[in-house]
Formats: C-alpha cells, sequence, structure tokens
C-alpha cells in the first residue's frame, strides 16, 4: 500500500486515492470552490482593482487628491453624495419607525389597506419609481400643478426639486428597510419585558425611552446602514431632480464625457465607502439581538379609542393608501396619454391606447423588451448555477476561506450599479484572461455579464435562506442509504432548495428587466434595455410612451411579487425588502 | 399587608364574545396569604392573574386591593410585583440594573437603591452577580433575578404566572422551596398561576382549581384532595376513579352506596348533596386507597388486571370491573402479578368523597 517511488503513475495513483473518498475527501471543498472562486475573482474583484488601475493610469494620485482640495467638484459632490444618505436614513427612519409603530401596536379601521400596500412605492423599478415620483411632486408635477390650480397662485405650490427631490424619492422608497427592521424587532420582541416594566411602575414615555427604543436599536441601526448604502448608490433620483453633484451622476458625467480615468476615480471611492458599509454591517449583524422565542401572550394592538382618532384613522388610511398607489397610478394614467400632448395641464388631456400598440406592432419599439428578457434570462441562467454552489458552499462545506467567499459575493450586493459598470469597462474594455481574451465592451455580452454580476447576491441569499432550513442530515440520510454525493445533492438537496431557488431567479429576472443604473453607462446601441429605452423616449418628450414601458415593467413585478409570495412565505422581513428595494 | 378581592370578575374577548375567558370569578385572597389559581391550560387562570395585574380590564366585576377599588387601573399605578414565566427580564440591562428598576421608577435615592438591591440580590442567593449580563446567567439565576426584581420594590402582592416551568425537575423543587421560604419571610400577599397541580399542592395556603374560565373549588390542599368538589377536580388533582353508584340511603353528611358485588358501603358527603335513595351518586375514589382484598369484604370490587405498571414505591394495576377501568396503587402488590388474573380489591370507606359531576 506505501507509495514506494515519486514516479508519474504512482503520483497518479497517489492523486487517484486522495480522491477516492469522492465528497469526503478533504480535497473536495476545494475541488467544488475552485470555479467559485475564478468566477468571483474574474468578475467582482479583479474589475475592481482595474478600475482603480484605470483611475492611477493618466495622471497618477492626482484624481484622489481632488476630493481633498477645498473647492473642487469631486469634494462638494462626496459630501453632497454623504449629506443626502444621512438625510435619507433621518427621514426614512422617523417614516419607517412611525409607520411600523402604528401598524403593528394599534388597531384601527383601514390598517389592513396601509399594510397591503406599505411595500408598493419601494419595488418600483428604479427608473420608473423616480420617474414617477418627478410626474407626481416635481414642479412639473401633478400635485403641485393640482395645488397651483386649486389655489390659484402663479407658481407650482409644495414642488420638490433638487435634492429635497432626490430626499422625497429616497424617502418613498427606502423607508421600508426601516419598517420593516421596526416591524420585525417588534414582532420578535417579548411583550412581557414590556408589560415587566408597567408592572414595575413605569408609565408610557418610560417605558418607550428605557425599554422599547433601546430593545429596537439593533434593529433601527441595521437599517441605518442599510439606507446610507442605498441612498449612496442612489443614481436615478439625483438624475431626474439634477443634482448632479454627488458621486453617482459624476461616474456618469465623467465617462460620457471621455474621461475615465476621472470616473474611475469616483468609483474607486465610492466602492471603497460601500464596502466599508457592508463590512460595518455584517459586524453589526454578528452582534446579538433582542429578539425571543418566548411563547405565551402575544404582543397587544391597542385599539384607538379617543372618539376623533376613531373618525380620523379610517380617513388617513385611506390618505396614505391613496399615496402608496399614487407612484403607480401615476404612470398607468400617463402611459395612456398621447406622446407630446401633456405641457402645462395639471392632468394629461388626451388619451390613447396608441402607446401601446406601437410598443407591439413596431420591430423596433418592441426590440427592447426582446433584449431586456434576453440579457436577463442569460444572466438568470449564471445567477442560478453560480448562486446555489456558493450558497451550497459557505453553508455546508468547511474550508480555508469560506468567509471570504461569502463577502465576495455580498460586495457584488453592495456596490453601486455604476460601480459595477465602471468596473466592467475597466477591466474588459481590453481582452482579459475571464473574457478568454475577448474584448467585452461594445459587445452584446457586457450587460448580461453586468446583470449576472448585481443580481447573483439576490439567487445566492435566497438559495442561501432556504439551504439553512434544511437539515444537512437529509443529506446524509441520502449518502446512507447508497447515493453518491452529486445524486444526494441532485435529489435531496437541490430539489429541497427549489422554491428558494426559483424564487430568488425571479427576483433577478424582475430585477434584469428593471436594470438601469449599470445599462445606461455600457449599453449599445443593438441592446438597448428597456429602462434606457424609457430613458431616450423622456428625452425625446415621448413620455407616454416612456410609461408605457414602465407599466410593462411594473405589472411584471406584480405579477412575480403575487407568485413568489404564494412560492415562500416564510423568509424574514428585512431581507424581503433588502430583496425587492432598490 | 392586604387582601385581595375578585367580585364576579369575568372577561369577554373581543374575538370570541361568545364564550368568556374567565366566567364570574368571586374570591378573596387574606392578606399575607400564599394563594394559588391552579387548572389546565386554556382554563383562565393566567388571564385572571394579568386582570389582577391590570394587563387586561375586566369585563364586568371588580377587582379590590384592600380598600381600593383597582378595577380600571392601569399596570403601573397597582404596586404589584409580578414574576412572568419566561422572566421578561430586560435583556439590554445588567442584574443590578433590572433589580433597580422599579426602585428607579419610584424615585428610590442612589444609595438606598444600591442597598436593596444588594439586599434583594442576597436574598435570592445572587449576591455578587449584579454586573452580570442577563445572557450569562443560567436558567436558574434568570428565575431568580426576576424574583428579586419583582420583591425590592416591596410590592403590595406578588404576582407568580408559572415561574418555575422552564426549570429543569430538580431545580423547581429547589426553587419553589426558596420561594415559599421568601414569601413567609416577607408576609406579602401573593398569587401564584401554575397547571402542576403537586406544585400547587406543595406550596399554597389555598388554592383555586379553575377550569372553562370558572372556578370549580376554592380550598386548602387537604380539602381539595380529599374532597374534592366535582369530578373534574377529583380527576384533575392527583388521580382519581369516579364511579357511579347507586345510593341506598342518605344523611346530613354521608351517603350509603352499593357496590358491585351488593355490598352496601357509607361514604362522606358534601353538605348540601342533595342526593336520595334511588340516584346514582359519583364516588371518588384515589388509587392510593384501593388496596388487594378478599373477596368476603364488603368494600370490595373484582376484576380482571389489563395493565400493570411498577414504580417502585407501588404497583399501579388497572382492573377490569365489568367494563369500567379502575386504577389502583398497591403497595402490597405479589411479585407474581400478571395480566388476566382476577383480583379482588378492597375500597377504604373513610377515603372515599361523593363528588358532584
Amino acid at each position: 500500500m506505501t507509495a514506494a517511488t515519486p514516479t508519474a503513475p504512482g503520483w497518479a495513483a497517489a492523486l487517484g486515492r486522495r480522491l477516492a473518498g469522492g465528497a469526503n475527501s478533504r480535497w473536495f471543498p476545494y475541488l467544488l470552490v475552485l470555479p467559485l472562486v475564478l468566477v468571483l475573482w474574474g468578475f467582482v474583484v479583479q474589475p475592481m482593482f482595474a478600475t482603480f488601475r484605470e483611475s492611477v493610469s493618466a495622471n497618477g494620485t492626482d484624481n484622489y487628491l481632488q476630493f481633498l482640495s477645498s473647492s473642487g467638484v469631486a469634494r462638494e459632490s462626496l459630501f453632497t453624495s454623504l449629506f443626502i444618505s444621512a438625510a435619507s436614513v433621518l427621514l426614512c427612519g422617523v417614516v419607517g419607525v412611525a409607520m411600523a409603530f402604528l401598524l403593528k401596536r394599534f388597531h384601527f379601521r383601514g390598517r389592513r389597506l396601509i399594510e397591503a400596500f406599505i411595500l408598493v412605492p419601494a419595488a418600483l423599478p428604479p427608473l420608473i419609481g423616480a420617474v414617477s415620483f418627478q410626474l407626481l411632486y416635481s414642479n412639473i408635477g401633478i400635485v403641485p400643478r393640482g395645488l397651483q390650480a386649486l389655489l390659484g397662485t402663479d407658481k407650482p405650490v409644495l414642488a420638490f426639486d433638487g435634492i429635497a427631490g432626490v430626499l422625497v424619492v429616497h424617502t418613498f422608497t427606502m423607508y421600508p428597510f426601516f419598517y420593516l427592521a421596526a416591524s420585525a424587532a417588534l414582532a420578535g420582541m417579548d411583550p412581557s419585558v414590556e408589560e415587566a416594566a408597567y408592572n414595575l411602575g413605569a408609565g408610557r414615555v418610560r417605558v418607550w425611552r428605557t425599554v422599547l427604543l433601546p430593545m429596537l436599536t439593533p434593529a433601527l441601526i441595521s437599517a441605518s446602514l442599510l439606507v446610507f448604502m442605498t441612498s449612496l448608490a442612489s443614481y436615478t433620483a439625483p438624475l431626474l431632480f439634477n443634482v448632479s453633484q454627488t458621486m453617482t451622476m459624476q461616474i456618469y458625467i465623467n465617462r460620457t464625457n471621455g474621461d475615465l480615468p476621472m470616473a474611475s476615480a469616483y468609483a474607486s471611492v465610492l466602492g471603497i465607502v460601500s464596502i466599508i458599509f457592508l463590512l460595518a454591517m455584517r459586524w453589526y449583524e454578528g452582534r446579538r439581538n433582542y429578539q425571543s422565542q418566548s411563547k405565551g401572550v402575544s404582543a397587544v394592538r391597542r385599539e384607538i379609542t379617543n372618539p376623533i382618532g376613531r373618525w380620523l384613522a379610517p380617513l388617513a388610511s385611506v390618505l396614505a393608501t391613496l399615496v402608496l398607489l399614487a407612484p403607480v397610478g401615476a404612470i398607468a394614467l400617463v402611459a395612456f396619454s398621447a406622446d407630446r400632448s401633456w405641457t402645462t395641464e395639471v392632468l394629461p388631456p388626451t388619451y390613447t391606447f396608441e402607446n401601446f400598440v406601437t410598443i407591439f406592432t413596431d420591430p423596433k419599439a418592441f426590440q427592447p423588451i426582446l433584449n431586456s428578457v434576453q440579457m436577463s434570462l442569460i444572466a438568470v441562467v449564471g445567477c442560478v448555477v453560480i448562486g446555489v454552489l456558493i450558497a451550497y458552499a459557505v453553508r455546508r462545506l468547511t474550508f480555508v476561506g469560506r468567509g471570504l467567499l461569502d463577502v465576495a459575493v455580498m460586495i457584488a450586493w453592495a456596490l453601486p450599479g455604476t460601480v459595477v459598470a465602471i468596473n466592467l469597462i475597466s477591466a474588459f474594455s481590453t481582452g482579459n484572461a475571464f473574457s478568454f481574451g475577448q474584448v467585452l465592451v461594445g459587445t452584446f455580452w457586457i450587460l448580461p455579464l453586468a446583470y449576472f454580476v448585481r443580481f447573483l447576491p439576490i439567487v445566492f441569499r435566497s438559495s442561501s435562506a432556504t439551504l439553512a432550513l434544511i437539515d444537512p442530515s437529509l443529506e446524509d440520510a441520502a449518502r446512507n442509504l447508497g447515493a453518491s454525493w452529486l445524486r444526494a445533492f441532485y435529489t435531496i438537496t437541490v430539489r429541497l432548495m427549489l422554491p428558494g431557488v426559483l424564487a430568488g431567479a425571479l427576483l433577478a429576472f424582475v430585477h434584469g428587466v428593471g436594470e438601469f443604473v449599470a445599462s445606461v453607462l455600457i449599453y449599445t446601441s443593438s441592446t438597448v434595455p428597456i429602462s434606457v429605452a424609457i430613458n431616450n423616449r423622456m428625452y425625446s418628450f415621448e413620455l407616454g410612451t416612456a410609461a408605457a414601458y414602465g407599466m410593462l415593467q411594473v405589472l411584471l413585478i406584480f405579477v412575480v411579487m403575487w407568485f413568489s409570495g404564494r412560492l415562500e412565505s416564510s423568509r424574514t422581513a428585512t431581507r424581503r425588502a433588502e430583496q425587492w428595494t432598490n | 399587608m392586604i387582601d385581595v378581592r375578585l367580585t364576579a370578575v369575568s372577561k369577554r374577548f373581543a374575538k370570541s364574545s361568545d364564550s368568556a375567558a374567565v366566567d364570574d370569578v368571586t374570591v378573596t385572597i387574606g392578606a399575607g396569604e400564599f394563594f394559588t389559581l391552579l387548572g389546565p391550560s386554556g382554563c383562565g387562570k393566567t388571564t385572571t392573574l394579568r386582570m389582577v395585574a391590570g394587563f387586561y380590564f375586566p369585563t364586568s366585576g371588580h377587582i379590590h386591593f384592600g380598600d381600593d377599588d383597582v378595577t380600571h387601573w392601569t399596570p403601573n399605578k397597582r404596586d404589584t410585583g409580578m414574576v412572568f414565566q419566561n422572566y421578561a427580564l430586560f435583556p439590554h440591562m445588567t442584574v443590578a440594573q433590572n433589580v433597580a428598576y422599579g426602585l428607579k421608577v419610584r424615585r428610590v435615592s442612589r444609595a438606598d437603591q444600591a442597598r436593596r438591591v444588594e439586599e434583594a440580590l442576597a436574598q435570592v442567593h445572587l449576591a455578587g452577580y449584579g454586573d452580570r449580563r442577563i445572557d450569562a446567567l443560567s436558567g436558574g439565576q434568570q428565575q431568580r433575578v426576576a424574583l428579586a426584581r419583582a420583591l425590592v420594590i416591596r410590592p403590595r402582592t406578588m404576582l407568580l404566572d408559572e415561574p418555575l416551568s422552564n426549570l429543569d425537575a430538580k431545580l423547581r423543587e429547589e426553587t419553589r422551596a426558596e420561594i415559599r421560604r421568601i414569601q413567609r419571610e416577607s408576609g406579602t400577599t401573593s398569587i401564584y398561576v401554575t397547571h402542576d397541580q403537586a406544585e400547587a399542592m406543595a406550596m399554597s395556603d389555598r388554592i383555586a382549581v379553575m377550569e372553562s374560565g370558572r372556578v370549580q373549588q376554592v380550598g386548602t390542599p387537604h380539602e381539595v384532595y380529599y374532597q374534592p368538589a366535582n369530578a373534574f377536580v377529583a380527576r384533575f388533582i392527583g388521580r382519581s376513579n369516579v364511579l357511579s353508584l347507586p345510593v341506598t340511603g342518605a344523611g346530613e353528611q354521608r351517603v350509603q352506596v352499593r357496590l358491585p358485588g351488593g355490598a352496601s358501603i357509607e361514604v362522606g358527603a358534601p353538605a348540601g348533596h342533595g342526593l336520595a335513595e334511588g340516584d346514582t351518586a359519583l364516588v371518588s375514589a384515589r388509587p392510593e386507597h384501593i388496596a388487594l382484598g378478599g373477596d368476603d369484604d364488603t368494600a370490595s370490587l373484582r376484576g380482571r388486571v389489563s395493565h400493570v405498571e411498577f414504580t417502585g414505591m407501588a404497583t399501579h394495576v388497572t382492573v377490569d370491573v365489568d367494563g369500567d377501568e379502575v386504577m389502583a396503587a398497591l403497595v402490597d402488590a405479589p411479585a407474581g402479578m400478571a395480566l388476566g388474573d382476577v383480583v379482588g380489591l378492597r375500597l377504604v370507606p373513610e377515603r372515599l368523597w361523593v363528588v358532584k359531576p
């Protein structure tokens, strides 16, 4: 049995023995993980370094020094971005926590109505979401103009513009992070802890101050980090409300002006800040939270008994529901308006089906839909194959560097779309080992690749979450009954993971079809996706057609949302928010 | 020390308006008494306790603490010390901060706070644990912190909601003795909720047995055990055979019944039992009050052994008497007793008791 001489056949036999243990061999995890590592390195990590090289290629560190100079666009943009993010955290925190308390702690007429629609604004695709808020609340928006007509003033009333407009979009689309985190924390909180405080003589204010808020703190901090990161990555809101001095806008502007090194410098800085926030979030999530699994009396909803409150509550609920549905309503309304007909009126003056007819009959107008569907499908296939395997490796195998693999996927999630686009441009504008020496920029393949990188974490997360619920001993049982690792993996583990994987894949597909942020930086004239088509139509003032495209995206989202809601109801609330919000 | 009086207290929840969770409960808990609400889950005992604490308001009826009608007082005004089933310790505070919480609310001076917290922790054998985090304690220790937190405010009444149910069997027995010792020392009127009849018997001055929202019987452990008010109480407290026997004669607190073998025996009955010759009486016979006995004995039953369980202290035998199963706990069972054996069982008439249906 002992290997006598290190001859070639002997070496092969040794390797054969090493791997003869199959999945039990110590080497098996590495064999499985190696291709996954190569994919993540090649398409996520390595492009980041390429971007950094690009940023220092023309004039060394000069680009970075601009962030330090007191009177530069760079510094101004960084500060504006940070300011918008901080303000968004504050606004979303107030709105989200108030909503959570109101809906989870009080019982009033209309509560269920609000709960049903509370995630709608956040579920809109990034571009069409921002467009809808522009149509509603900007100085060309329906609400300010309506108030102007109503009050007879000579300017639109309560119009949001610039940074204020961006903050409106952020508040509406990101408050669910706080709402869901606070609701989950409230639901998970042991109600008897609150009761114990009352029992010991504390009044309502004191219980809030000394027990409820401290116990919500972990949830609120995670939500804050999430909102801050998402705001930092936000691109469509500044674009539509003309706030050009933010990090994301500067990346876009520099890229379109052909200054790729400067765009890369912005992308590097934004990427690093995002990764720091990601690591902060992971570090914080590892700490304890205050949820408990105690049974017994469930949290009490307080009935509103005040007579004024009783009258006001249903009224306010209906109003809140209208506000929640207004973005979708605005898009739907405009989708049926004739192109170029709406100028200064409160609502579009003429209505038609023409926009939809054009989209479905004119091959040129239909092409973006074909493009988006095709590219998203390709990306989703990649996401499923790689995402499921990474989830399996991270959850089930032990190997050196498991944590790094996990972090690498999450970096893809943390990086803003604009940064992903710049990274891919930097890495694949020349031939590269990971593109088999091909130039990808300017070809069809760059967009599916971008979608793959951006939405891999979605499939990974939902696969990983399902896998966490599957008892590992099921696979062991299959192996015990004689199945090979591969057979056990496919017939047991993959089979049980299917609902979670499918939900993740659907979500990734929807995000792909709605993608705008990365697409707008790297699309070619033959691969225009839907969102870019919407943007182009808006520029040529074909609002109706733009909204019609948007309506199709929204419909797809609602169908998928409904379907995956049926598919998997056990997912945790926060995770749902992270998946649905952009 | 104050007494706690519940007068015709009922609670209906909005969702199930047809049936009351607590139905017309009237009990008086004496000053300094250790009083237990005992019953199976869903019997309304916890709801009753939560009404005393103020977490629910009764749909009708009144609750008095001494001379105060506290029926609609909010929980924080009632000055009760509650120990929750899951302890409900504040996870973001240390042990000492938890115990001091009620003192802070009551604006006790800082020095007094520290002293009283120290005393309370010593009383539950946790001196020196003040700076620990809650999650660094074992279940038993957490339980004692919860006790200290309730004790330290010197509440008018202590309310204990199944405080031992999350402990293991050995710890449970130690802790129940400890709780009773502390209660005797402080003399605080205490209401204890449990579904464990052994716990209730061991600890209580008096027990209220509850079922379906109603109080079935209030009495000392001795009374509820030996003189159960009805078949439910007889079966819930310990184990009992409830035999249906024809009445052959009735007295003030005695009733004569005829056994299947034909002999008549005289058994105890509550005053005002209302039975007369010709009625059928329900007679509770505890397994330990049944022994192996000769056929000639007047108080005997005959049947076939259908189940045998040896527990060490006794042999639990189930005997099929004309289709009725009768359980007996025999201390003198022969080692060779086997299924199918025909045996005679002798009842101890002075321990039998007539119960209501």
